[in-house]
């Protein structure tokens, strides 16, 4: 294998390990600031103990996935050295500007978050989780910028042989890095809804804490349900600007070969690649993709076709990953919907409660499901449109790339499997008891 | 002019890194030879547990502002590096993950596990990074094209190895005069004696280093050419010097302040002898990455200052007030009483 191909992996391997981590930390942060601020509301230090619970949770997932940010950045040097030189001035900045505007308060204060217990009143001590929660989801924001611009560059002038920066506005506030931004915010709000849905009906089953696990599940009912509803509205209004900024992602979400008008959408299909065409196809809602793509039965959505297939990005895992998110994303909805109308009677439904552990990896899938659409189906372009994967790759041995690739393999499975053993274990320990009442 | 402004805030942003994160790496390479009990391992911890993460993002930073800044420079140096970088990396990582780790399990194969990838992840980061501005401050290996001639062992010549070592006692000594403004008792004394006897084989090394610096770099040569420019190695001299007298008078936060002025004197020093360099070239001096060819655009440098002028004093505010906080002295009882690591 060449640099290329190992790099591309290495990368791959890099970002599905880091988002395994991230969508937990930013959804688990602001629930557990939404229950340490009912305990400074309240006084009820049952909210005390869940902020403590969930908390110690949340840290264990953040250490991976702050150590695992740190290659992130690095990598861009390493691996894609010419990528670098080519988009620094707009790419780079970017991530300058999320380490100095997020990171840096992210880190500081999870520390003072967790040793701070005595040293802070409970009212600035309660700021402090909102920062950090905050603050990871700013940090979320500036990278979802920085990886829109690949998929849609904005606001560039091509000079001195690079694309430099010429609206700074308009990078950061195109509509693309928007929905972006969202659309994986509302992920991994979903991935700690069903988290702190899970590990409470695990509780519950077995009548450990019931009183402390229903309150936990009914904060992350409410909150599974509004973001379940919100994340399949937004995802729709994803698809739509694809039509006009990715062209070729749209085709081969959908399997689209032949650029017309009333296109078609086809609920089952099978893509075929090499013959460019779909060998199975049927379930057809006529004109359903360009009322989608375009909010008109005659709007003109592009095919596959038009474009030289060296320009087309691999249609079939773009078009599966597609295919199983939007799946899981009303399977969620469904979820979230009974869970928020049982949540009064829920230690009752056994069926459910028994089911619901299980489902806490789905969201993970349906989130490295949505990176595997973004980034694959930006293929073969680095920067959509701009600059190829190909020309981006640093002039490094192969040699070096293939031992880095190997320790990554080793160290992230090391990592991945010490974390998970420790959630396993930590949530099933439940949380510390109750101090002695003094009702 | 904004170039040049990029080049300081890119020499300062690595220089106040070294000085942070300086103590904690320092520590965790003291670790075997401090703590002699499980409490007086937990002590240590605990004495970086609240700064190690913030001090880190101070090495993001300074990766940050190279990329936003000098993205020719970061592309050459990162890929240039690539075997090093990559050690420094998974050394960080495990480090990070041992912090968290060590005490979720009640069983003493585990923490040694953990204490040992706390170890060597301290050690190592300090060495590469003494290696590779070494390194850098005497030349790289690049052609015009900005191409890296040359492999990890290229970097492991003696005048890279001393800066790996230098870097190493620094850290050592600033690591464990930290300890000695956390602790109290044996502990603390067991850090002066530590801080006091390392001091004379880090003066020793430091001489050794300024003086093959003069032979193996254009250092001094370019700081000469501008004497106000003096200063900063003087600074790092008077640093070194005035440590060894607040050891000797049990002045730790004094000695430890002293420390950091070494640090950032030396650092300094290091980055203003080689403006407006980035990365000299050992095989044509045309061929050089500048903080000239290789900036980014005015814009994108105006917009970052602009950041960097907001964030910048907030951030030191913010992490100030913790190190205020958290100054408190660590025993093996506050520590079981409240939470930590």
């Amino acid at each position: 294998m060449d640099a290329l191909t190992l790099s591309r992996l290495q990368f791959a391997v890099a970002t599905y390990f880091h988002f395994l981590f991230v969508p937990l930390t930013l959804g688990l942060s602001m629930l557990v600031a939404i229950m340490e601020t009912q305990y400074v509301r309240t006084g009820d230090e049952d909210y005390k103990r869940m902020t403590k619970f969930w908390g110690k949770l949340f840290l264990i997932n953040f250490a991976v996935g702050i150590v695992t940010g740190l290659t992130l950045e690095f990598q861009f040097g390493t691996n894609w050295s010419r990528y670098s030189a080519y988009v620094g001035d707009i790419f780079g900045s970017l991530l300058a500007i999320e380490a100095t505007a997020a990171f840096f308060l992210e880190s500081t204060f999870i520390a003072v978050w967790y040793f701070g217990w005595d040293k802070l009143s409970r009212k600035a001590h309660a700021v402090t989780i909102w920062l950090v929660a905050i603050a990871s989801n700013i940090s979320a924001f500036w990278i979802l910028v920085a990886n829109a611009w690949m998929q849609h560059p904005v606001g560039y002038a091509l000079r001195h042989g690079r694309a430099e920066l010429a609206d700074f506005f308009a990078v950061i506030t195109q509509r693309f890095a928007i929905l972006e931004f969202i659309h994986t915010l509302g992920g991994a709000y979903l991935t700690a809804g069903f988290f702190v849905l899970g590990i409470s009906a695990w509780h519950m089953l077995r009548k450990q804490e019931v009183a402390f696990f229903k309150k936990s599940f009914r904060i992350a009912a409410a909150w599974t349900l509004i973001f379940a509803l919100f994340e399949i509205a937004q995802g729709h209004m994803n698809a739509e600007i694809l039509g006009q900024a990715q062209p070729t992602k749209l085709a081969a979400m959908e399997a689209h070969w032949e650029t017309g008008r009333n296109v078609p959408m086809n609920l089952v299909a099978w893509p075929d690649a090499k013959h460019e065409r779909n060998t199975v196809q049927s379930l057809s809602v006529p004109s359903g993709l360009s009322l989608m793509a375009t909010y008109s039965t005659a709007g003109e959505v592009k095919g596959l076709k038009d474009y030289p297939a060296s320009e087309r990005p691999p249609v079939l895992p773009v078009f599966l990953s597609f295919r199983a998110m939007v799946g899981l994303a009303f399977l969620f909805l469904a979820v979230g919907l009974y869970a928020w109308l049982k949540r009064e009677c829920i230690e009752d439904r056994q069926g459910f409660l028994r089911i619901l552990p299980w489902l806490i990896p789905l969201p993970y899938l349906a989130n490295e499901l949505g990176w595997t659409l973004a980034e694959l189906g930006r293929q073969p372009w680095i920067v959509y449109g701009l600059m190829k994967t190909t020309d981006a790759v640093s002039p490094i041995a192969v040699s070096q790339v293939g031992t880095s690739l190997v320790a990554f393999f080793l160290v992230y499975a090391l990592l991945g499997a010490v974390d998970f053993y420790l959630l396993f274990k930590f949530a099933r320990k439940g949380p510390e008891a109750a101090p002695a009442a003094v009702k | 002019m904004l170039e040049t402004i990029w080049f300081v805030i890119w020499g300062v942003a690595w220089a106040v890194y070294f000085m942070l994160d300086g103590f904690d790496l320092g520590l965790g390479t003291l670790f075997p030879f401090l703590a002699k009990n499980e409490a007086e391992k937990r002590i240590l911890v605990n004495a970086m547990g609240p700064f190690w993460d913030g001090n880190e993002v101070w090495l993001i930073t300074a990766g940050g502002v190279t990329f936003a800044a000098f993205p020719r420079a970061y592309a050459i140096m990162f890929s240039g590096l690539y075997t090093p970088l990559m050690l420094l990396l998974f050394a960080l990582i495990l480090r990070g993950v041992a912090f968290e780790f060590r005490g979720k399990e009640d069983s003493q194969a585990w923490r040694t596990t953990w204490d040992a990838c706390l170890v060597v992840g301290s050690f190592l980061p300090a060495l590469l990074l003494g290696v590779a501005f070494a390194n850098i401050f005497a030349g790289l290996p690049l052609d015009a094209g900005g191409l890296f001639h040359g492999n990890l062992f290229t970097l492991l010549n003696p005048y890279g190895l001393l800066g790996g070592v230098l870097f190493v006692l620094i850290f050592a000594v600033h690591g464990a005069l930290w300890l000695t403004t956390r602790t109290e008792g044996e502990l603390q004394a067991r850090a002066g004696h530590l801080a006091t006897s390392l001091w004379l084989v880090e003066a020793v090394v430091a001489v050794a280093f300024l003086t093959m610096t003069w032979f193996s770099t254009r250092l001094w040569q370019n700081v000469l050419a501008k004497p106000l420019l003096l200063i900063l190695p003087l600074l790092a001299v008077a640093g070194l010097l005035s440590l060894r007298v607040f050891v000797a008078k049990g002045a730790w936060w004094k000695a430890w302040f002293a420390s950091s002025v070494l640090i950032l004197g030396a650092v300094l020093f290091g980055v203003a002898g080689l403006f407006p360099n980035l990365l000299p070239s050992s095989l044509d001096p045309t061929a050089s990455v500048t903080a000239f060819n290789a900036a980014s655009s005015p814009l994108t440098l105006k917009i970052m200052l602009g950041v960097v002028l907001c964030f910048l004093p907030v951030v030191i505010g913010y992490q100030l007030w913790v190190y205020l906080k958290f100054r408190d002295t660590l025993t093996a009882e506050s520590i079981s009483r409240g939470p930590s690591y």
